[in-house]
């Protein structure tokens, strides 16, 4: 095994289960599954009451979208998490590739987002009115694949403003709230002012929701390739965006000695 | 009088202390006026604008609820990351008596919430600000925050021998906001789940500022409110009592 795939996949693996405080269920359920479970049914019941859009219009955005209690509050712990700890410094003091310290965080965060999505999307289908046509399962799958990968590189651009903030949460709280509003999560893109919609047009999820929510309905995936692409191309230029952060960020912070300010 | 002058001065210094957070008050503040946001298009979608007031408040309460979530999860938890968790369990008054104030002092912090979702509301929205029963609001508000906060404090003292405050607090936020109603009606939920909600405060709080500012007869909202808040009250004093003795013979009180 070259050094970098060992720093990748070990490096990857401890720091996820660190993560949880070593992979404790008492940790990782509520925060994984039960919380998410009880935003999805929260909004759907709010858009009952409110009667302005179906279950499952709630279902998908909330499915989606909660993939990011991963993608953004993981990766925004992941690297808080190692200032918290004091290893951010002899972590960086380390020649290993940034590329493969970093990608090895974010791809247990990438999986753990699909695994949450996964949750919400069946149970929005057992709890809600959310019945989508068997056939469109694998097309919702490979949408949901690439919605999450988008949302976990928007997440590693928030941990990498975790090397230049003292704490990460300032951005990673908002940020997921923001999301709520302005993904199509919960309120129709259409809806919001022109540029608050500029502003949902490049933030992840926004597209990979709208094409979810179109194959759900019946439409066919190639019918939402455009969005799909869009979807990708957001989640590459974040990634791109977030590797020349960290770089920026971790030479910024040695100059100054601000690398383990907390 | 000793237990009043720790309560007021462990009220100001946690409210010091938290106003100091940036992190703490910016949730106080953004959290809410997302919500309000979402809840304005979704009202907007369904055709209902006559409800707006009605959710800016929820919104508002339901940002209240957040921040006493968020504090009295880390109630425990911010003083065992310092290292002075074992200090305040060592000192001479019981330790209810230290963490009273700081999880009304959290709910206090909530004022925030509802004055900067209701001002959002009106000048961002234009949702007219109008109260119905200005005394009783004046009057319910405290109550209802001070109950809010005992439940804080209710839910903080059985943190005191979990390591997982945090995780648990953060997942507590939409269920409960789900089954006391405070962006929706109870009655749309399953029969099964509306009894849960008669025993969490923010039921009752929300309703008491709501009725003060729409109209209607808040009185026994506040009296379940008041009746709730000593229920917690006596709930958490055993609780502390029971747990901080299993947590010092487990010694586990400092693992963080």
């Amino acid at each position: 095994m070259t050094a970098s795939a060992r720093v990748f996949l070990l490096g990857g693996i401890t720091s996820y289960r660190a993560l949880f405080n070593w992979l404790r269920p008492s940790y990782y359920f509520p925060t994984m599954l039960a919380g998410p479970l009880f935003q999805l049914l929260f909004f759907a019941y709010l858009g009952r009451f409110a009667r302005s859009e179906s279950d499952a219009f709630y279902v998908v955005g909330n499915a989606v979208q909660i993939s990011a209690m991963a993608g953004v509050f993981g990766m925004a712990l992941t690297i808080g998490g190692e200032r918290w700890t004091q290893t951010l410094g002899p972590l960086l003091a380390t020649p290993a590739s940034r590329f493969a310290i970093f990608l090895g965080r974010a791809v247990p965060n990438l999986a753990q987002g699909l695994i949450v999505s996964t949750f919400g999307f069946v149970m929005g289908w057992l709890l809600l009115d959310f019945d989508p046509p068997l056939s469109s399962v694998p097309s919702l799958a490979l949408i949901v694949l690439v919605s999450t990968i988008s949302c976990t590189a928007f997440g590693l651009v928030v941990g990498a403003l975790g090397l230049r903030l003292r704490d990460s949460f300032m951005v990673a709280n908002p940020a997921y709230f923001a999301m709520l509003l302005l993904c199509g999560v919960n309120v129709d893109v259409d809806a919001l002012p022109d540029w608050l919609a500029t502003i949902s047009s490049v933030l992840p999820l926004t597209h990979g929701i709208e094409a979810a929510r179109e194959v759900a309905d019946g439409a066919s995936l190639s019918s939402v390739g455009g969005l799909v692409l869009t979807e990708a191309a957001i989640a590459v230029a974040y990634a791109a965006a977030a590797f020349f952060m960290l770089r920026y960020f971790e030479e910024e912070s040695r100059r100054n000695a601000t690398l383990d300010r907390i | 009088m000793n237990a009043l002058r720790i309560f007021g001065a462990g009220w100001l210094m946690n409210m010091k202390s938290m106003l100091r957070s940036s992190l703490f008050v910016f949730t106080s503040l953004v959290e809410p006026l997302i919500m309000t946001t979402i809840a304005f298009y979704t009202v907007k979608a369904g055709g209902r604008q006559e409800t707006l007031f009605y959710f800016a408040i929820g919104a508002g309460v339901m940002g209240i609820w957040s921040s006493t979530l968020f504090g009295s999860g880390g109630a425990i938890s911010w003083q065992r990351w310092e290292g002075t968790l074992e200090l305040l369990v060592a000192s001479p008054p019981p330790l209810i008596v230290i963490v009273v104030p700081l999880t009304v002092a959290t709910a206090s912090i909530g004022i925030y919430s509802l004055t900067a979702t209701l001002l959002w509301g009106r000048f961002v929205f234009g949702i007219p600000f109008h109260l119905a029963h200005p005394i009783l609001f004046v009057v319910g508000l405290p109550i209802a925050i001070v109950a809010m906060g005992l439940l804080g404090l209710l839910i903080a003292s059985t943190f005191v021998l979990y390591r997982e405050a945090n995780a648990l607090s953060n997942m507590l936020e939409f269920p409960i906001a789900l089954v006391t109603g405070l962006l929706f009606a109870t009655s749309i939920l399953p029969d099964w789940m509306r009894p849960l909600g008669w025993v969490l405060a923010p039921t009752w709080a929300v309703r008491v500022i709501r009725e003060g500012a729409l109209g209607g007869n808040p009185l026994f909202e506040i009296a379940m409110c008041v009746l709730l808040g000593c229920v917690y009250l006596v709930l958490a004093s055993y609780f502390l009592r029971v747990l901080e003795v299993r947590a010092r013979a487990k010694a586990t009180l400092a693992l963080a």
